[in-house]
C-alpha cells in the first residue's frame, strides 16, 4: 500500500471529524506555538544583547605595553614604554581585521571650571577614531576634536555627562573654559551617556581630548606615573602660554654640547599608555590578535624566541559569559514550551484512544477484507502524524503571529528563526510517531473476529 | 474440483480454566459453484465454522485446504492476504464506513491488495462493480443516503471487488425487509449462477435458506444432516482421520 494512499485515508477519517480533530491538535498548535515564539523572542533577545555588549566594546582588543624588568625586579606593567602612536598607525595600516584604533594616553588631574572642581575618573587623550572604537560616535551636544586638534595638540576636550552635571550643573558647557591643572580647555562636545560599566565604573566620568594636548600640556608621564591624582594636582600657577607643562616636562637632564658628542642619545619618541583596536567583528577577533602581534614583534624587533614587550587582551570571556547567561535562558524557556508539546502529544494519544476504540468495527471490517496488522498500525500512525503536523503548521502561524504582536506592542526584539521551525516540524512529526504509536499499536493487535462484533 | 475440502475441524475456546469444545470435528468438501446454506441453532458453532472457513479464525485442530492449499496454520499476515484474494464477506449489519462515499467503500479492499492499483483504476474498476450490483447512478452517495437493500448490495460490491473465487454472507438478510432480502438473495442466485462464484451463507432463517442449492445444519458443533439430494458430500469424523 503506497504512502500517499495511506495520508488519503487518513485525512478523509479526520474529515469525518472536523471539530474533533482541531480539538485534538490545540495541544500540539499551543504547544508548537510556544516554542515557536520562544525561540524568536529568545533570539531576538540574545541579539538584542550581543549588541549593546558590542556597544561597550566586545570586540574591543586592548594592547598594553609590558612589564620592564630590570636584575629580576619587575616594575609593573606599563613600565615598559614601547608603545608609540606610530604602532597604531601600522596596526590600521597593516592589520586588515582590524576596523579602527586610536592610542591612549590617561592621566587624573583636577578639572577646575569657575568656583567648582571635580577629579574626573580618567581623563584621556586620544584621536577621534576612539569614539568609533567605543560606538560613541553620537555626541550628546556640539562636534567631537578632529585629526588636525591632534596634530596641533589644540587645547580642546569633549566631557562626560558626570562633568557636565558636577561642574556646570546641567547648563551647556559647550564653548565654555575649564581648566585642566591649569591648562586651559575650551569644551567643544559632551558625550552622551551611557552608564556604568561591567565592572561598576562610571563610563561618563571622563574627558576625551586629544592625546598630544594631553601627552605634551598635561602630564609629559605614561601609566606607570599618572595614577596619583595628589602628584597631578596644581601647586603652581601658570598663566603663560603653557606650550608645555611646568612640572615633569623634561625628561632628561640637560647635557652639555661635547657630552652629545660624545654620547648621542637617541631619540626619544612619545610612547603612549595604551592602543585600544576594534575588530571587524567578534569573529575576527582572533585573527586581529595574531595581526597586531605580527606588526608589532617586527616593529619592535622582537626575535621569534623572545617575549613579547606587550599583551593583547579582548572581552571574549565577557562575552561569552552574557551569551551563556541568555541561552540559558532561551533553553529554559525552551524547555517550559517542550512541556507543553509533551502535553499536547499526550491529548493526541487521548484522542487516538477514544478513536481507535470508536472504530474497531472499521479496523475489523479493514482487516476482514485484507488489512494486516501493520497497514492498520500505519495508518493510525500515519493520522497521528497528520493531525500533529497539521497542528505544528497552525502553532508555526500562531508562535510567529505571536512573537510579531510581542514585537509591535512590547517593542521587544524579535528574530525568525527558520531552525526553530524546522526544528518545530520534526518535533511535531517526532510526538505523532510517539504518542500516536501506542493507540496505533493496540488497533493493530485487534482480533478481527472480536472487532467485527464489537457493539 | 473441490474448492474448500475440512478434515476433522476442532475448535475449542479457553475460558479460565475450562475448555469449551465449540467444533467438534467437522469434516465437509465444497465444489466449485456451490450456493450453500449453514444453518442450525443459536450457539451451534455456525458462526464459528463460518470464521474458520473465513479465514478470520485459526481451528484448534484439523486441516482446511482451500483450492489446494493447506491454510489452517498460516500465520495472521497470510491470513489477511488470502482473505484479501480470494475471499469476500457480506455481514448483516452491512459494515459500510460512515460518511465515506459507495464508491471509496467498494474500492477500500484494493488498497490492501498487492496489485497497486492507481487511485483513478481503482475508482473506475469500483464504478463497474456498483454498476453490476445495479448502482451505477448512486456512486457519491453516502451510506446514510442509501437504502438498506442499496447498502447491502454495496456491501456485495466491495466483496466482490478482488474477485474472489468464494463470497461468506453472514445473516445478509438480517437486517434488512423481506422485499429487499429477495433482492438481495436473487442477486446471490444470479452470481452464483452466472459467474460460478461460490457462496456459503450463514443463516437461521428456512426462507433464506430455502435459496440455496445445499442446506448444511450444524447442531452441537457437528454436521447434522444433509438437505439436498446431490448436495456437498457429508464426510463423517470417522473419514477424517
Amino acid at each position: 500500500m503506497r504512502i500517499y494512499t495511506t495520508a488519503g485515508i487518513a485525512l478523509k477519517a479526520l474529515r469525518r471529524n472536523p471539530m474533533r480533530a482541531m480539538l485534538t491538535t490545540l495541544g500540539i498548535v499551543i504547544g508548537v506555538g510556544a516554542v515557536i515564539a520562544m525561540m524568536e523572542i529568545g533570539t531576538g533577545a540574545s541579539t538584542a544583547l550581543k549588541k549593546s555588549i558590542a556597544s561597550m566594546g566586545a570586540n574591543v582588543l586592548v594592547i598594553r605595553p609590558g612589564t620592564a624588568s630590570s636584575g629580576g625586579v619587575s616594575y609593573g606593567a606599563g613600565t615598559s614604554t614601547t608603545l608609540t602612536p606610530e604602532d597604531c598607525q601600522a596596526i590600521l595600516r597593516e592589520c586588515p581585521a582590524i576596523r579602527n584604533g586610536a592610542p591612549m594616553v590617561r592621566t587624573r588631574a583636577q578639572v577646575v571650571y569657575a568656583n567648582r572642581n571635580w577629579v574626573p575618573n580618567a581623563i584621556y587623550g586620544t584621536t577621534p577614531a576612539y569614539l568609533d572604537v567605543q560606538d560613541w560616535n553620537t555626541l550628546a551636544e556640539g562636534e567631537p576634536f578632529t585629526d588636525r586638534d591632534v596634530l596641533n595638540s589644540n587645547r580642546v576636550c569633549i566631557l562626560g555627562q558626570t562633568l557636565v552635571r558636577e561642574l556646570f550643573e546641567g547648563v551647556s558647557p559647550v564653548g565654555k573654559d575649564i581648566r585642566i591643572q591649569n591648562i586651559s580647555f575650551r569644551v567643544i562636545g559632551v558625550l552622551s551617556p551611557k552608564g556604568a560599566n561591567m565592572m561598576g565604573h562610571d563610563q561618563d566620568d571622563v574627558i576625551l581630548a586629544p592625546w598630544t594636548t594631553i601627552k605634551y600640556r598635561v602630564t609629559g608621564t605614561s601609566l606607570a606615573t599618572a595614577n596619583q591624582s595628589t602628584a597631578a594636582s596644581s601647586d603652581t600657577v601658570n598663566t603663560l602660554s603653557n606650550l608645555y607643562p611646568a612640572a615633569q616636562s623634561s625628561l632628561y637632564p640637560e647635557r652639555s654640547n661635547v657630552q652629545q658628542a660624545n654620547n648621542p642619545m637617541p631619540v626619544r619618541f612619545a610612547n603612549i599608555d595604551w592602543i585600544m583596536a576594534a575588530a571587524n567583528s567578534s569573529l575576527e577577533i582572533p585573527l586581529a590578535i595574531r595581526q597586531i602581534s605580527e606588526v608589532l614583534r617586527e616593529r619592535h624587533r622582537i626575535r621569534t624566541e623572545e617575549a613579547e614587550d606587550f599583551n593583547i587582551r579582548d572581552m571574549a570571556e565577557l562575552t561569552a559569559t552574557l551569551s551563556t547567561t541568555t541561552t540559558l535562558m532561551t533553553n529554559l524557556l525552551l524547555a517550559v514550551a517542550m512541556i507543553s508539546l509533551v502535553v499536547g502529544g499526550v491529548g493526541i494519544m487521548n484522542i487516538m484512544l477514544v478513536s481507535v476504540t470508536e472504530r474497531t468495527r472499521e479496523i475489523g471490517l479493514r482487516m476482514a477484507v485484507g488489512a494486516r496488522g501493520r497497514d492498520i498500525l500505519r495508518q493510525f500512525l500515519v493520522e497521528a502524524v497528520v493531525l500533529c503536523l497539521t497542528g505544528g503548521a497552525m502553532g508555526i502561524v500562531l508562535g510567529h503571529g505571536g512573537s510579531q504582536l510581542v514585537r509591535l506592542l512590547l517593542g521587544w526584539p524579535v528574530e525568525t528563526s527558520f531552525a526553530a521551525i524546522a526544528t518545530a516540524v520534526l518535533v511535531s512529526a517526532g510526538v505523532g510517531i510517539i504518542f500516536g504509536f501506542y493507540p496505533a499499536w493496540k488497533a493493530s493487535r485487534l482480533d478481527p473476529i472480536e472487532a467485527l462484533r464489537y457493539e | 474440483m473441490e474448492l474448500i475440502t475440512l478434515h476433522g475441524i476442532e475448535k475449542t475456546y479457553q475460558m479460565g480454566d475450562i475448555s469449551v469444545p465449540v467444533l467438534k470435528g467437522i469434516s465437509l468438501a465444497i465444489r466449485q459453484g456451490e450456493l450453500i446454506a449453514l444453518t442450525g441453532s443459536s450457539g451451534s458453532g455456525k458462526s464459528t465454522l463460518m470464521n474458520i472457513l473465513g479465514c478470520l479464525d485459526r481451528p484448534t485442530a484439523g486441516e482446511y485446504w482451500l483450492e489446494g492449499q493447506e491454510i489452517s496454520q498460516l500465520s495472521a499476515d497470510e491470513r489477511a492476504l488470502l482473505r484479501n484474494r480470494k475471499l469476500g464477506f457480506v455481514f448483516q449489519s452491512f459494515n459500510l464506513l460512515a460518511r465515506t462515499s459507495a464508491i471509496e467503500n467498494v474500492a477500500m479492499p484494493l488498497s490492501y491488495s498487492t496489485e497497486n492499483l492507481s487511485s483513478s483504476e481503482a475508482r473506475k474498476r469500483a464504478a463497474e462493480m456498483l454498476g453490476r450490483v445495479g448502482l451505477g447512478d448512486r456512486l457519491d452517495h453516502y451510506p446514510s443516503q442509501l437504502s438498506g437493500g442499496q447498502q447491502q448490495r454495496v456491501a456485495i460490491a466491495r466483496a466482490l471487488i478482488n474477485h474472489p473465487p468464494v463470497l461468506f454472507a453472514d445473516e445478509p438478510t438480517g437486517n434488512l425487509d423481506s422485499r429487499t432480502s429477495e433482492e438481495v438473495l436473487q442477486m446471490f442466485e444470479q452470481l452464483n449462477a452466472e459467474e460460478g462464484i461460490t457462496i456459503i451463507m450463514v443463516t437461521h432463517d428456512p426462507k433464506v435458506a430455502g435459496h440455496a442449492k445445499q442446506i448444511i445444519r450444524i447442531e452441537d458443533g457437528l454436521i447434522q444432516d444433509n438437505a439436498a439430494a446431490d448436495g456437498p458430500t457429508p464426510l463423517t469424523p470417522g473419514d477424517a482421520q
